[in-house]
């Protein structure tokens, strides 16, 4: 909202962003050519005068008259659009304006009008406001592009895990081979002919060395080469678009030095699910009124003097959401599970855990004493062997039975972009008897029709899950996290958990955060809007991974997940892909060994109720293009994006034809899908309707 | 006949098998070596034989792995049979009854917390139980630039800083921080209780040692545990013994190829207030090698003439702490915590440390907030006195005066631990729990005389772990934590009204 000279160079945006403006008659601007303005335009403000101009001790006043006037502007045009919006609940409680566009403009009839013109040639403050605000939340393009995440019925939907061909496997080995061997020769020499350099490597005047040699090889000579693909600094809202501050590197990535410049990128990285990173609108409003009225933190653990009324009203909503009878909130999701375990488990527990479960579930189930088992990622035939295993067996030497079993599971897998099988889960439940964490962190907002996690997606009620955990992080562009379960469960945590006892209490500003997105998402605050973020998400889910997969990559994950890894297998092809989507504005995670198995490095795609249909087309463009520069696109068909059916046969009778088919004696070959980029975005937005094939 | 055949059949083979043995490379000198072996020596060709059979015979047997030794096969009827009769334990234990008075008792605020908070039942308190003292949480200046760079930033930074969730503020703070303590670099956690936990373990692995004090806060033990290092404690702040202790582990290991050592101590104690003799154990861990990490979480920002800790108020140079850790989240009012270093310390922590790499950055109001508080310190020496002053007023009011506590802490620590005294312990035979009671109830009785406190609480001990397996544990406590924004007035009444309410509640259960 702030027309502060200074900070304007944050949204650096002088005209429309030809992204942000989707009129589905027209066709955008292709990227080449926007960005080229982009760059041209860009004031390149050094980073050190906008961060000085933060900290400078008094704050520069906000011209009032132009925030006022923006304001009513909005909430005249909002009113409009609630008049013509067919699907805008007015609400009349509601007092703070909201200056989402999206539902308005998707409403209008006139699509070829941009909706700006229904008053007057927006002023250029205006425009900008706009270019700013479309910069962290793109507009709705069409009704069209939404979708209900929602479990099909029937079977679990198991992810297909297609293998590269063996020739992307055989060099994958082989460089990896290359890359150590060379590793090694040049430790050889450098500990010979440059020992300044490897000195941290070995005794100093009596103290051991920091590193082992060993267990620094692979930082010292992977993973440095690649380093500029990570940690890349940012600046501003990580929304639709990210701005990156640009660096640059004279040491081989030892070091990285800024250049003083940004650049605006598309945001594929973000944990933003549900759009809601953003610096205006009612939640930041909410939080700005929260920090006026509550102050900044409260300088004390949850257990001691840091409860306060908004905690309680947080928990309370997540609890409802969630569908359990209480909840508490944490001030960091890591800590969260760090502490959580050992109130629930110890000596005498069992754990059995997914393999891929994340780190900080690993760090608290080590912390809690308890014996640790592993079963196979997602698979219930492996979790049902072991069950049957450990319980007949009970504890180790003693062959006591063992006091509790609790089996610990994440909703939506981080790396993989899996849905955790929690019918087949349940069932197993239900037999055994043990008891289930479910992590939620990815999945909460995430996933189900009403957002609220694995449970919504399968239809389950939450009941039959023990505990609900999830992070703040994510969805609701907040941070922190939360368990929920039962009353006296959590009761009981509440002075057991050392996370309450110690922890640091959650800050009234991202509270505040917490509170205004989850009312969103209910449909408390600005009805409608909370239902458009979730499905604008599953529909930008299902609408890049069937187009990735149509183009011929490979990707993991179910169709109604937004974590979209797209696999890359060489170790070359890491820095390659990362640097190929800067070179086209796109930031993207890239990840490798060790945090994937030494195979299968992929690239990450986090898709956002903030992106556009038009923004999942250019990556689309993008991935393909690069996709031919670097050999991506080696899918065999098995895990979908299969060719269209013949004219006048429907997805339903597909079966039937292949049959037929087959026995006119015409094998019809699942032909590897390589369909051309117009195709694929021609037939996209109809056919993630249906069940992706 | 039959046997006939049988044996030209056999010489047949005979002779086509030395052929093909002729036939592989080396058969000549494996022959040559038989033989001459042989000669000399018999019985060393069975051996040799004997344990090459051997060496087959392992090879190819099928691999067992030692966990599994008492492993019976069951049928899957007797399995099905144990699945049905096996009974759980509930998911938690019923709560105490002290536990669920706890539950019910905890205060909660209202609108900000602050000298004066009021509370959801109506009434305006003293609040002595926030780490507070500088009276920040409610700082209009700070209020503003939090919401500027809200509505530059938004709340989260929704990504972890491995993954473009490092933003420019965060950097900022990094370097505000090194620049304050004078140190070459610094990293920001996203909670300071889980920074020490995380720092340690990126350093300390299984087989390196650590020496720790017998005291220290429960954050450090869990770094420790997860470090699967081998551990030796060492009495409280006692130097002789932490003496003895780095010496003796030096005569073990002497002969033992050089593993990783770290004393592990604590700038002021968060289970007794005390503070540390940073000046002697900087010099024994120079005397013996060992590297020194040091939790500032306490200190930071309440010693030393501009808060910058232990090592400003002792004089020791920082360069001499290897990791120094420290909240932004108590006194501060911003949020997270920070580990403080070398660059090349610090670098090693963006790859390896748990709470850092695999969890998402600080919002950056917290960062820019943590900033801007810094420079306050460091302009604003006047802040760090008044406090000092309204410690030495509430001092006066309670431990020389009560015949029932005395106060722990060190006289420079706005915490004020005050613990029953042994005599009183020792006289009534109290045990912990019952201290606990006792406590509580003075805590309940302040409170309804208009006085917030709280309690040091044991550390939790997790399930299932008795009591002789948790080895030194907490006296505990009240604290009373003192802050600038009461007058030395209001500072002496609210000692009065604690003090009273020690007595009453001691007074009446004699
Ligand atoms: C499954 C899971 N649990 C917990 C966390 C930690 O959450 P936070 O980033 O809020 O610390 C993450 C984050 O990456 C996660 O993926």
């Amino acid at each position: 909202m702030s027309t502060d000279g200074s900070r304007l160079t944050m949204s650096r945006k002088p005209s429309f962003n030809p992204f942000a403006a989707s009129a589905p008659a027209t066709p955008s601007t292709p990227p080449a050519l926007s960005e080229k303005r982009d760059m041209s335009r860009r004031p390149s403000t050094s980073k050190a005068t906008r961060i000085t101009s933060f900290f400078s001790t008094s704050p520069k006043p906000k011209p009032e008259p132009q925030t006022a006037a923006s304001a009513l502007l909005a909430a005249a045009k909002q009113q409009s659009s609630q008049l013509t919006s067919p699907s805008h609940i007015s609400s009349p409680s509601l007092s703070l304006p909201t200056i989402f566009l999206s539902t308005a403009q998707a409403d209008t009839a006139n699509e070829d009008e941009p909706p700006t013109t229904l008053f007057q040639p927006p002023s250029p403050a205006e425009t900008r406001r706009i270019a700013r605000q479309q910069a962290q939340f793109g507009p709705l393009g069409h009704q069209s592009h939404r979708y209900t995440s929602r479990h099909a019925g029937g079977l679990f939907p198991e992810p297909i895990i297609e293998d590269p061909p063996y020739y992307y496997l055989i060099t994958t080995y082989i460089s990896y081979l290359i890359l150590i061997i060379f590793g090694h020769v040049r430790d050889f020499f450098g500990k010979r002919f440059r020992q300044h350099e490897y000195s941290h490597l070995q005794e100093r005047n009596g103290f051991a060395p920091l590193n082992s040699d060993f267990d620094n090889f692979y930082v010292r000579r992977l993973q440095l080469r690649i380093n500029d693909c990570f940690a890349r600094p940012t600046t501003g809202v990580p929304g639709r678009f990210i701005t990156l501050c640009d660096r640059v590197s004279h040491d081989g990535n030892q070091t990285f030095k800024p250049t003083g410049t940004t650049t605006e990128t598309l945001n594929m990285s973000s944990y933003n699910y549900l759009g809601f990173a953003q610096s205006e609108g009612p939640c930041a409003d909410a939080v700005e009124e929260t920090v006026k009225r509550c102050g900044l933190g409260m300088a004390s653990p949850r257990g001691d003097a840091g409860t306060s009324e908004l905690h309680n009203e947080v928990e309370d909503l997540i609890a409802r959401f969630v569908g359990k009878e209480s909840s508490m909130v944490f001030s960091m999701g890591f800590g969260t599970n760090a502490s959580a375990f050992s109130a629930l488990v110890g000596k005498g527990c069992l754990v059995i855990s997914d393999e891929l479960n994340h780190a900080s579930i690993r760090f608290g189930l080590r912390l809690s004493g308890c014996m640790i088992e592993m079963f196979k990622h997602n698979d219930c035939k492996s979790l049902e062997r072991k069950l049957r295993e450990v319980i007949s067996n009970g504890q180790p030497r003693t062959h006591r039975p063992w006091k509790k079993i609790l089996v610990v599971v994440e909703g939506l897998y981080s790396m993989e972009g899996s849905m955790v099988n929690l019918p087949g889960i349940l069932a197993l439940k239900r037999k055994y008897r043990f008891n289930l964490f479910v992590d939620e962190a990815h999945s909460i907002g995430a996933l189900g029709p009403n957002g609220r996690g694995v449970c919504d997606y399968f239809g389950v009620a939450p009941s039959e899950v023990d505990i609900l955990m999830g992070t703040l992080t994510k969805s609701f562009g907040a941070n922190g996290g939360y368990i929920a379960g039962d009353k006296a469960l959590i009761n009981k945590l509440r002075v057991t958990n050392a996370g309450t006892i110690y922890g640091e209490s959650p800050a009234p500003a991202v509270l505040s955060q917490i509170a205004s997105s989850l009312k969103i998402i209910i449909g408390e605050l600005v009805p409608g809007q909370g239902e458009e973020r979730l499905q604008r998400l599953a529909f930008n889910g299902r609408y890049l991974r069937l187009g990735l997969k149509r183009l011929g990559f490979i990707v993991y994950g179910n169709d109604d997940s937004p974590i979209i890894p797209l696999l890359l297998y060489n170790p070359a092809k890491i820095p390659a892909f990362s640097h190929e989507m800067l070179a086209r504005k796109i930031s993207v995670v890239v990840v490798g060994y060790p945090a994937t198995p030494l195979v299968s490095s992929r690239a990450r795609f986090c898709v956002s109720a903030a992106h556009t249909k038009d923004d999942l087309d250019r990556l689309l463009r993008a991935c393909d293009s690069v996709g031919d520069i670097l050999q991506l696109k080696f899918s065999s068909g098995i895990g979908g994006g299969a060719l269209p059916l013949p004219e006048g046969v429907t997805p339903e009778m597909e079966k039937e034809w292949l049959r037929k088919e087959k026995e006119k004696g015409q094998e019809v070959m699942r032909q590897p899908p390589r369909w051309s980029l117009s195709e694929v975005i021609k037939k996209g937005v109809q056919d993630v309707k249906m069940p992706l094939r | 006949m039959d046997l006939q055949d049988a044996h030209g059949w056999l010489v047949d083979l005979l002779n086509e098998i030395s052929v093909q043995f002729q036939k592989v490379p080396g058969s000549a000198i494996f022959l040559r070596y038989v033989k001459s072996s042989y000669q000399n020596d018999p019985v060393r060709s069975a051996v040799e034989l004997f344990l090459f059979l051997f060496a087959v015979k392992y090879l190819l047997a099928p691999k067992y792995s030692t966990s599994k030794k008492s492993y019976v096969k069951l049928t899957d009827e007797e399995i099905d049979e144990l699945v049905d009769e096996w009974v759980p334990e509930p998911l938690v234990a019923p709560q105490t009854a002290f536990e669920e008075a706890e539950n019910e008792k905890r205060p909660v605020i209202v609108g900000p917390t602050g000298p004066k908070s009021k509370l959801a039942n109506g009434r305006i308190v003293t609040n002595v139980a926030s780490y507070n003292f500088y009276n920040l949480a409610g700082n209009e200046s700070l209020k503003e630039k939090a919401i500027q760079t809200l509505r530059t930033y938004g709340v989260g930074p929704c990504g972890p800083p491995g993954f473009y969730g490092t933003q420019d503020v965060h950097q900022k703070t990094e370097a505000d921080i090194s620049a304050h303590l004078g140190t070459t670099a610094c990293i920001v956690y996203a909670q300071a209780f889980s920074t020490i936990s995380s720092v340690i373990p990126a350093f300390s692995k299984r087989g390196d040692i650590i020496v720790a004090d017998k005291a220290v806060n429960f954050a450090i033990r869990k770094g420790m545990q997860i470090s699967r290092s081998s551990i030796r404690w060492y009495e409280h702040n006692d130097m002789m013994d932490l003496q003895n202790v780095l010496a003796s582990v030096v005569k073990e290991q002497a002969k033992k190829p050089l593993t990783r050592r770290f004393i592990i101590t604590e700038g002021l104690f968060e289970n007794v207030g005390d503070m540390v003799d940073l000046v002697k154990v900087v010099e024994l861990r120079h005397r013996y090698k060992f590297r020194l990490i040091l939790d500032e979480t306490w200190s930071f920002g309440v010693l030393g003439r501009t808060g910058a800790g232990v090592t400003e108020h002792q004089g020791v140079s920082v360069k001499e702490v290897d990791m120094l850790v420290g909240s932004l989240a108590g006194p501060l009012c911003a949020g997270g915590g920070f580990c403080a270093g070398s660059s090349e310390i610090v670098e090693h922590q963006r790859l390896s440390a748990s709470a850092y790499t695999f969890s998402a950055a600080l919002p950056a109001m917290l960062a820019t907030t943590a900033s801007e508080v810094l420079a306050m310190l460091e302009t604003n020496g006047e802040m760090l006195a008044l406090v000092r002053e309204n410690i030495k007023t509430m001092w006066a009011q309670l431990d020389p005066r009560s015949e029932w506590v005395h106060c722990t802490s060190a006289m420079e620590n706005p915490i004020m631990i005050l613990v029953l005294k042994a005599e009183v312990v020792a006289s009534r035979k109290l045990s912990i729990s019952e201290q606990e009671q006792l406590l509580q109830e003075m805590v309940d009785e302040a409170l309804a005389n208009g006085v917030m406190m709280t309690r040091l609480k044991s550390m939790p001990r997790g399930i299932h772990v008795t009591a002789k397996e948790v080895g030194w544990e907490l006296q505990p406590g009240l604290k009373v934590c003192l802050t600038l924004g009461l007058t030395r007035k209001e500072v002496e009444r609210t000692g009065t009204v604690i003090r009273h309410a020690i007595t009453k509640v001691m007074k009446a259960k004699r």
